[in-house]
């Protein structure tokens, strides 16, 4: 057994139980720090598996971005979390039986059917480039218009998470000015037509506390 | 005892497995389901790099690039959504989002 082969049993391990406390932690706070603790194993694996740009760039960006995101959001709200977790090991058997079955099955074809190992050859003979630059010249040239789709979502993703949470301060004193600019003389003095007398049937009696007021 | 590609899918797949089970318990918890989507595209996205690894071919990290952008559009954009919700319904319960219904 290599050092490769142990370490992935490390991080798999610990990736797997990391996971299992993500979904069954009580305070989401712990659940966010598990995920944080899966993307860094799984940055790992990747490392193993000789992707380094991708490796780093999960720590970065989702470690260092959307996790940090999660945990702000989890921390800015007041969960009840009683009233979210009524039920939650009633469907527990069941989960677990639909889960280990999936994996079990997804395993044994996996297991089976994909016995490829590192071609000896091929690996004593790899030149020696950086896997940033071979993701980066075909990242720029063949896939150079799938690259600016991306950043146009990322745009439209930020517009929209800004737009979806902007809310105008009800107690602002902000006057328009173009509100100001367009505004008519009958907008500013408005005539309203009453009856001169009312209808003595019709009007409720006055009371005195009224009245007063 | 020499790494295969199969382990690396099998990893993927308990951990795909493992997401499903989370959202099949946590069907209240609106942040918890966000998470085990989180853990699913990592599942997928692991998938995608132990591919490009033993097939030699870059194209695999190529979309595991793309997805990676797509995901963390999602959660922003998710997260948005959360807030707003939380805003008005004081609560982040499934159950509350019955408001369309007929």
């Amino acid at each position: 057994m290599s050092v490769t082969t142990g370490l992935f049993y490390v991080f798999s391990t610990i990736m797997l139980l990391a996971a299992f406390r993500v979904i069954t932690a009580r305070n989401p706070i712990h659940a966010v720090l598990f995920l944080v603790l899966t993307f860094f194993q799984a940055a790992m694996i990747w490392m193993l598996l000789k992707a380094e740009f991708l490796a780093i760039t999960l720590v970065l960006v989702y470690v260092g971005a959307v996790m940090v995101l999660f945990l702000f959001v989890v921390m800015m709200m007041d969960i009840n979390m009683e009233d979210l977790r009524r039920g939650f090991w009633k469907h527990f058997p069941f989960a677990a039986i639909v889960g280990v079955v999936i994996a079990l099955e997804m395993s044994a074809v996996l297991m089976g059917g994909f016995r490829v190992v590192d071609d000896p050859a091929s690996v004593a003979n790899v030149a020696p480039v950086s896997n940033t630059k071979e993701l980066g010249k075909v990242l720029y040239t063949q896939y150079i218009y799938p690259l600016e789709v991306a950043a146009a979502i990322l745009l439209v993703a930020m517009i929209a998470a800004i737009a979806l949470t902007l809310r105008a301060r009800k107690d602002s004193k902000f006057i328009s000015p173009s509100d100001q600019v367009r505004v008519k003389s009958r907008d500013r003095l408005k005539v309203v037509k009453l009856a001169a007398t009312k209808p003595a049937a019709s009007a409720p009696p006055v009371s005195t506390t009224q009245v007063e007021k | 005892m020499v790494l295969t590609l199969g382990h690396f899918l099998s990893l993927g797949a308990i951990l795909f497995a493992l997401s499903v089970v989370g959202i099949f318990l946590n069907r209240r918890n609106l942040i918890v389901l966000l998470m085990a989507i989180e853990l699913m595209l990592l599942a997928v996205n692991t998938n995608f790099v132990a591919f490009s690894h033993y097939l030699h071919d870059m194209h695999g990290q190529i979309f595991v690039f793309f997805i990676l952008t797509v995901a963390a559009a999602e959660s922003a954009i998710g997260l948005a959504i959360l807030v707003l919700l939380f805003r008005n319904k004081s609560s982040i319960s499934v159950d509350e989002l019955n408001t369309l219904k007929g």
